[in-house]
């Protein structure tokens, strides 16, 4: 942990990696999906999109993923615009959106096959990143024969193995129960603190996301605009657990339901 | 099958059968049914007969050919119809008139088109197999799950690699599917198709042994065709049950 708050301290004056200037999205339709939507992530840490049902968090996603095009605005990654998918970005799938056909280590050499890169390369790198998710034993099964925890594994796998910067993770966990969710995601922030990876991930979680990320930025309804960013780094404790005890955990936690809560009644009046 | 609650195999049914044939037939009520016996020997006599061989061979190329061709025309345009949605709707009507409609009807202008040949044949087999094989392509690839789609591109896939290594794969198993039911209605088209035109392959065997009577030659020819028709079906049904765990596993 201690090293994220140095890696915090010295991305604090850099640039961000990841930039994101007057998007807006109106899907075909008429949906206003998006409006004016100005955000910097900064390298190297893990921010979580949060917000109401509907507010378009999945399409800002998909926006920086060059998923989705913008009606209004723009994109950068590393100071360039971006126009299209590229190698530089990752995503991991509320769905896991693993191939049925093909076994784990093929799933997760997928993003490597696409790219053409040798078979014997591909055994190789799948197997390091098989082995970082806890697979090892499972290179040779079936997406069908794996738990959801699992499957979600060989999601996140496959977006390492990639190599890529930024790592693009829509409600990764939403479909895992409890106790394997929590392990995962424990799991999640060692892993960053080897590779350090940009992390933009959408979660319906409060604790989660004041539990993994450095910021949250909490989105409005829709149209979807940024409504508050709430830096919520809680380096310097050891222990998940200390984490999960702490009062600034448990603060913040608490200011943010505040603020939901406040989206939630507006609803109920509407 | 059950009869008073005995489990009866399907083979039983079909042996029950064959003795009520040759039942009549030995009985000599209509000359029309020879014993099933005969039926049998006249079989093995055509399998090792010359005149069949060459017949057969005919049919079978036509069939093939026809087959083929319906394969490779009709996926494309599957997988057109799935992934554009103009080309749906410009198709889309008269892939759907043409699966249900009576082709048998349209045989004699193929035949005007093509001439007595093995050409009329062809174009027969395609034209009944193809719309099924269009149409379950298509719903094969509208099926697809649309997150896997996002994935092979966020992943930076090219057109290319995203219909050949996750739509058509993705798609398989409703493309076997639309395979199997347009070999079935190929076998129709040959058949029709032979005996329209009646002077190649085993269309002229048709036409000869009916016009002369040979009863137990006609119905081992019509024998042999329902089980070529059938074998061949059930090696595309095998097929299908080993890509089967992707349906359930497609979620
Ligand atoms: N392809 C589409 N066409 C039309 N409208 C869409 C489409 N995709 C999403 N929308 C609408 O845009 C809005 C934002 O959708 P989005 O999926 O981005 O929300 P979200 O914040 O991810 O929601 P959730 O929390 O439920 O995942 C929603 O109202 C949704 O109904
Ligand atoms: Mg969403």
């Amino acid at each position: 942990m201690s090293d994220q708050v140095a890696q915090a301290a010295q991305s604090a004056g850099s640039d961000p990696i990841v930039r994101v200037t007057g998007i807006s999205k109106r899907y075909e339709g008429g949906v206003q999906a998006l409006e004016g939507v100005d955000l910097d992530f900064p390298e190297g840490r893990l921010t979580s999109l949060l917000g109401p049902s509907g507010c378009g968090k999945t399409t800002l996603l998909k926006i920086i993923a060059g998923l989705l095009e913008p009606n209004a605005g723009e994109v950068q990654v590393a100071g360039r615009r971006v126009t299209g998918p590229g190698p530089e970005r990752a995503f991991v799938f509320q769905d896991f959106a693993l191939l049925p056909w093909a076994t784990v280590t093929r799933n997760v050499a997928f993003g490597l096959e696409l790219q053409g890169i040798s078979k014997a390369e591909r055994r190789e790198k799948a197997r390091h990143y098989i082995r970082e998710v806890g697979l090892t034993g499972f290179e040779d099964r079936y997406p069908h024969e794996l738990s959801g925890g699992m499957r979600q594994r060989v999601g996140l796998a496959r977006a390492m193995a990639v190599d890529a910067d930024v790592l693009l993770m829509d409600e990764p966990f939403s479909a895992v129960d409890e106790q394997t969710r929590r392990k995962f995601q424990e799991d999640l922030l060692h892993l960053l603190s080897v590779e350090k990876k940009t992390v933009i991930f959408v979660t319906h979680s409060i604790e989660e996301a004041v539990y993994l990320s450095s910021q949250v930025v909490l989105l409005s309804r829709r149209p979807g605009r940024v409504s508050k960013i709430i830096p919520t780094d809680l380096g310097g404790l050891e222990s998940p657990d200390a984490i999960r005890r702490s009062k600034r955990y448990l603060d913040t936690v608490e200011d943010i339901w505040g603020m939901l809560k406040q989206y939630l009644l507006e609803d109920e009046i509407k | 099958m059950k009869v008073f609650g005995w489990r009866v195999p399907m083979m039983f049914s079909l042996v029950v059968w064959l003795v009520v044939w040759e039942i009549i037939g030995q009985a000599g009520w209509m000359f029309l049914i020879p014993p099933f016996t005969d039926v049998l020997r006249a079989s093995f006599e055509l399998l090792g007969s010359e005149s069949f061989h060459k017949s057969a061979g005919v049919t079978l190329s036509a069939f093939a050919s026809g087959m083929g061709i319906a394969i490779a025309a009709g996926i494309p345009l599957g997988v057109l119809m799935g992934r554009v949605d103009a080309v749906d709707r410009l198709l889309g009507m008269w892939v759907n008139v043409f699966v249900s409609a009576p082709l048998t009807a349209l045989v004699p202008i193929i035949m005007i088109l093509f001439g007595f040949g093995q050409t009329t044949i062809i174009v027969t087999v395609m034209l009944f197999a193809i719309w099924i094989i269009v149409l379950d392509t298509r719903a094969g690839i509208r099926s697809v799950n649309p997150s896997l789609i996002d994935m092979a591109r966020a992943f930076c896939a090219s057109r290319f690699q995203l219909y050949t290594r996750v739509l058509i794969l993705a798609a398989l198993p409703e493309i076997l599917a639309g395979i199997r039911l347009g070999l079935i209605r190929g076998v129709k088209g040959v058949v029709i198709g032979q005996l329209l035109v009646a002077i190649i392959g085993l269309g002229e065997l048709f036409e000869l042994y009916s016009r002369n009577f040979l009863m137990d030659k006609f119905w081992a020819v019509t024998i042999l065709l329902f089980a070529f028709a059938i074998a061949a079906s059930s090696l595309i049904e095998m097929l299908e049950r080993r890509v089967e765990y992707y349906a359930g596993a497609r979620g």
